[in-house]
C-alpha cells in the first residue's frame, strides 16, 4: 500500500487488523472495522486506533465512533464510486477532526476532489502506485486552481473571491 | 449574455491543459483505457460507431456570432464541414481526431467555450427556454439561474461520481419550453404569494428505458437558497442511488423506489444540516450574473410594421415564414424568429460551416449579436426587428435555412441512431426524412397544424420520443429494424408519456403509418384543436383503431403481392 497526502508519500502509522484477536494483537495505532470498534476501545482504552468504513455507510454508524478513533478511512469499491465524497462531508460536518483516509483504486485524477471535500490522505493499493507514482499524484492536485463551490476545499471560492475583489475596490 | 471573467477563462484554459495532460497518460499508460473513460466523457469526448464524437456545451442554448463562426472553423478543419445540433442545446462534431481534441479544446476557450460535463456521470450541461428573456409569460429570465447552476456544477468535487448522469433545466415562463418534468432536477422560477420570486423544484423526471414525470420536492424554494438545495438533492442521490446496476441509477429509480415522501423527507433532513449561507451564492454575485442577461438596448417602436406588412402582403414566402416560424417579443415591434434546421430531406440538426457563417453575420446583424439552440434541434434569432424581417428572409433563404416549418409535421427531432450510434438498434434520422418528403407539401401541413414527432433509435431515448406527440422507437426484430409508435406524448406542464398504438412496423411502413394517424386526428378534431388537444381530449383508443386498420390494409396488401 501507498500512502500519499497534499505533501507526497508517508510511512502509515496505522497497522490494519481485521479481527479482535488480530486487532488486540498489534503493536502501535491500528486500523480496524467499524463493527468491532467498540469491542476494541473498551478492552485497550488507551491504544490509538482508526476505523474503516465503505463509502456506503450511514452517518448514523460512524457518528458514534468520532469521538474515540483518531482516523476514518473510507473504503472506495471503484474509482468512479463516489460515495465515499459525500460520507466524508457529512463526517467532517460532524466536527471530526482527525485524519481522513480514501482507500482504494483511486486515480490522481480525483486526488483534488478528495482533499476539497475532507479527506486528508490517499491508501492506495500497490498497483495503482505502480502505474500513477506520487509524482503524478502531485501534479494532478495542481492543475484546476480555482473550484467554484463555496464550502469545499481551503480558499475561498471563485464567488467568494469576485466579491472579495468588488468589496475591496 | 454572459462573458467569462478572468476566473472563468483561467478555469477553461487550465481545464484544457488538464485534458491535453489526461490525454499523454492515457498514451503512456499511466491511465487504463477504463480509467480514462470518465475522464474523456466529462470532456465530451465519445466513441462512436465509427469514429470520435465531440460533445461541445452550449450553455442554456445561447451563442454570440463570433462563436459560430469558430465553431465553422472547427468543423471545416477537424471534421467533415459540420456539426449537429442536439436535443439538449448542445453541438457535436461527428467525426474529431483524438490527437486533435485538446487543440479543438483550445479554440473553444478562445471564444469561451468549453465541453466540461457534456457527458459522463456528473451534472450536463444545463438547459432553458429557448426564450428567455424575450417570452410575456417570463416570471423572471431563467439564464441566470443557469449559468449559476453551470459555475457551480463544473468540476464540483463532491458530484463528478455519481451512479449515473444528471441533467438539470430551468425555465422562469409559465409554458415550459425546457421540458422541466422529464428532467433529473426541473426548475421553474415563480412568485409566492407574498410576490417574492424562488424556485419549484421537480426531481426525478426522466426518459431512457425508464422513463418517469418528475415529482414536485419542493412547492418554493426561495431564490437564495439554491445552491444549498440543490448540494442537498445531490447528496442523497450520490449517497444512495443505484451503483447496482447502470439502468436503474438515475435519480428517477430512487425516487421511485424510495417513494416520493420518503425522498423528500430525506433531501429536507440533509438540508436542514447544511449551513446555507457558507454554500449559497452572495446576492452580489447573483446580480452580477444576471447584469449580464440584462435586456439589450430595444428602439422603441409600434406594435406592427408597415415595412413588414407590407412586404407580407406581395410574398406569399415571406408571409408564410413570419406566420410559422415567429414568436410574440415582449418587446413592441419585435419578434423571436424560429430556424427550422429542417429542410425537407435534411438531417435534423444538421449545420454546414457555410450556414454557421451564414448565419453568425444574420445574428450580429439582425439580433443582437446573439441566437439561441432549442431542444427541438432548432436556432432561435432572439430580437428581430420586424421592420428587419424581409432582409432576414432574404439573408436566410440564400443560406438555405428558410424552412417554414416550425413546430410543424415535418420539423421532427431525431436521434442519431444506426447511422452514427454505437448503442442504435435502428435508423431514425432516415425515418425523418422520409416522413418529412411524405408532408412535404406546406399546404397539407399547415393543415395538420402544430404535431412534434420525435424519433429514437433505440430505448435509449435520446430523440425523446416518449414525449412526442407522435413517437418513433426503433428495435430489431428478427433482424429487421421495426418502429413502435407511440402518440400523446408531451414534454411541456402537461408532461405526459406516449401511449403505444399496437405492434412495430417495418421502416418502409413508417410514413403511411403517420398518414393513418394523421387521418385519425383530422376526422377527430374539433374546432381549432390541435394534434396534442385531440389526443388528450379522446384518449388513444380512436388512434389505436385507426392503426390497427392501417395494419390490416397494409397486411392485405403484402399478401395480395405474394
Ligand atoms: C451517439 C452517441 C450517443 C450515445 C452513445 C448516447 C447514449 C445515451 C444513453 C445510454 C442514454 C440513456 C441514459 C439513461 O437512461 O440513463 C441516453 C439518453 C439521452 N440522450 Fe443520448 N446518446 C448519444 C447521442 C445523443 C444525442 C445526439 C442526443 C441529442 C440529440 C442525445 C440526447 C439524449 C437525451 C436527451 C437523453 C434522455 C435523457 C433522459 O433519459 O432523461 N444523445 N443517451
Ligand atoms: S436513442 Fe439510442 S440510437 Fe439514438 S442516439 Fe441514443 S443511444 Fe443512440
Amino acid at each position: 500500500m501507498t500512502l500519499i497526502t497534499e505533501a507526497g508519500a508517508v510511512e502509515d502509522r496505522f497497522t490494519r487488523a481485521d479481527t479482535i484477536e488480530a486487532a488486540l494483537a498489534v503493536e502501535g495505532p491500528v486500523l480496524i472495522p467499524l463493527a468491532i470498534a467498540d469491542e476494541f476501545a473498551t478492552a485497550r482504552p488507551d491504544t490509538e486506533f482508526g476505523v474503516s468504513l465503505p463509502g456506503s455507510a450511514p452517518i448514523e454508524d460512524v457518528k458514534p465512533h468520532l469521538a474515540k478513533a483518531s482516523l476514518v478511512a473510507v473504503e472506495f469499491p471503484a474509482f468512479a464510486d463516489g460515495r465515499g465524497f459525500s460520507l466524508v462531508k457529512k463526517i467532517v460536518r460532524e466536527g471530526f477532526s482527525g485524519t481522513l483516509r480514501a482507500s482504494g483504486p483511486l486515480i490522481a485524477d480525483e486526488f483534488a476532489d478528495a482533499l476539497a471535500c475532507g479527506f486528508t490522505e490517499v491508501e492506495l493499493p500497490e498497483t495503482m502506485a505502480n502505474r500513477q507514482p506520487v509524482q503524478q499524484w502531485m501534479a494532478a492536485k495542481d492543475t484546476m486552481s480555482e473550484h467554484y463551490q463555496s464550502g469545499y476545499g481551503r480558499g475561498p471560492s471563485i464567488l467568494q473571491k469576485r466579491l472579495a475583489a468588488r468589496k475591496g475596490a | 449574455m454572459y462573458r467569462y471573467d478572468e476566473f472563468d477563462e483561467r478555469f477553461v484554459r487550465e481545464r484544457v491543459a488538464q485534458f491535453r495532460g489526461q490525454v499523454e497518460r492515457r498514451l503512456d499508460g499511466s491511465l487504463s483505457e477504463d480509467e480514462f473513460k470518465p475522464l474523456r466523457l466529462k470532456n465530451g469526448l465519445y466513441l462512436q460507431l465509427h469514429a470520435y464524437m465531440l460533445r461541445i456545451a452550449v450553455p442554456y442554448g445561447t451563442l454570440n456570432s463570433r462563436q459560430l463562426r469558430m465553431l465553422a472553423h472547427i468543423a471545416e478543419t477537424y471534421d467533415k464541414g459540420y456539426g449537429h445540433f442536439t436535443t439538449r442545446q448542445n453541438l457535436q462534431f461527428n467525426w474529431p481526431k483524438l490527437k486533435d481534441v485538446p487543440d479543438i479544446l483550445g479554440l473553444l476557450a478562445d471564444v469561451e467555450m468549453h465541453c466540461i460535463q457534456t457527458s459522463g456521470n456528473c451534472i450536463r450541461n444545463v438547459t432553458s427556454d429557448q426564450f428567455a428573456g424575450v417570452a410575456k409569460d417570463e416570471v423572471e429570465d431563467p439564464r441566470p439561474t443557469a449559468e449559476l447552476i453551470r459555475q457551480w456544477s463544473s468540476l464540483h468535487p463532491e458530484f463528478v461520481w455519481l451512479p449515473r448522469k444528471f441533467k438539470i433545466a430551468v425555465t422562469g415562463a409559465e409554458h415550459d419550453r425546457a421540458a422541466i418534468k422529464v428532467h433529473d432536477i426541473g426548475l421553474k422560477l415563480k412568485r409566492n404569494d407574498q410576490g417574492e420570486v424562488g424556485y419549484e423544484v421537480i426531481v426525478g423526471g426522466g426518459l431512457g428505458r425508464t422513463p418517469m414525470i418528475g415529482k414536485v420536492v419542493r412547492e418554493f424554494l426561495p431564490k437564495d437558497e439554491l445552491l444549498a438545495y440543490l448540494e442537498a438533492v445531490m447528496r442523497v442521490y450520490n449517497s444512495e442511488g443505484r451503483r447496482d446496476n447502470k439502468f436503474k441509477a438515475r435519480v428517477k429509480i430512487l425516487v421511485h423506489e424510495t417513494g416520493e415522501e420518503e425522498f423528500r423527507a430525506r433531501v429536507e433532513e440533509e438540508y436542514a444540516k447544511l449551513d446555507g449561507p457558507t454554500i449559497n451564492a452572495p446576492e452580489e454575485e447573483v446580480e452580477r450574473i444576471a447584469a449580464y442577461f440584462a435586456a439589450p438596448t430595444y428602439e422603441d417602436l409600434p406594435e406592427t410594421s408597415q415595412v413588414l406588412e407590407q412586404a407580407r402582403a406581395i410574398d406569399p414566402e415571406l408571409d408564410r415564414f413570419v406566420a410559422q416560424n415567429s414568436f410574440e417579443h415582449k418587446q413592441p415591434g419585435y419578434i423571436a424568429l424560429t430556424i427550422a434546421l429542417k429542410e425537407i430531406g435534411a438531417v435534423p440538426g444538421d449545420m454546414s460551416a457555410d450556414q454557421m457563417r451564414a448565419f453568425a453575420d444574420i445574428a450580429e446583424k439582425y439580433s443582437f449579436d446573439e441566437f439561441r439552440v432549442t431542444h427541438s434541434q432548432n436556432l432561435v434569432l432572439p430580437h428581430v426587428r420586424k421592420d428587419d424581417l424581409p432582409a432576414v428572409h432574404a439573408a436566410l433563404k440564400a443560406a438555405g435555412l428558410a424552412s417554414a416549418n416550425a413546430g410543424l409535421i415535418t420539423d421532427i427531432i431525431a436521434c442519431p441512431g444506426l447511422d452514427y450510434c454505437a448503442l442504435a438498434t435502428a435508423k431514425s434520422i432516415p425515418i425523418a426524412q422520409a416522413i418529412a418528403k411524405t408532408f412535404a407539401d406546406q399546404e397539407r401541413q399547415k393543415a395538420i397544424g402544430e404535431l412534434p414527432i420525435k424519433i429514437s433509435g433505440c430505448i435509449n431515448a435520446c430523440g425523446h420520443h416518449h414525449v412526442g406527440a407522435i413517437g418513433i422507437l426503433g428495435l430489431e426484430k428478427g433482424g429487421r429494424e421495426n418502429y413502435q409508435i407511440t402518440v400523446g406524448g408531451d414534454a411541456t406542464e402537461h408532461a405526459s408519456l406516449g401511449e403505444r398504438l399496437g405492434p412495430g412496423i417495418d421502416a418502409e411502413d413508417v410514413p403511411a403509418a403517420i398518414e393513418a394517424i394523421v387521418e385519425t386526428y383530422l376526422a377527430e378534431k374539433t374546432g381549432e384543436e390541435s394534434f396534442i388537444e385531440t389526443v388528450r381530449r379522446t384518449g388513444a383508443e380512436p388512434f389505436k383503431a385507426g392503426f390497427a386498420a392501417f395494419i390490416e390494409s397494409r397486411t392485405a396488401q403484402h399478401e395480395a403481392a405474394e
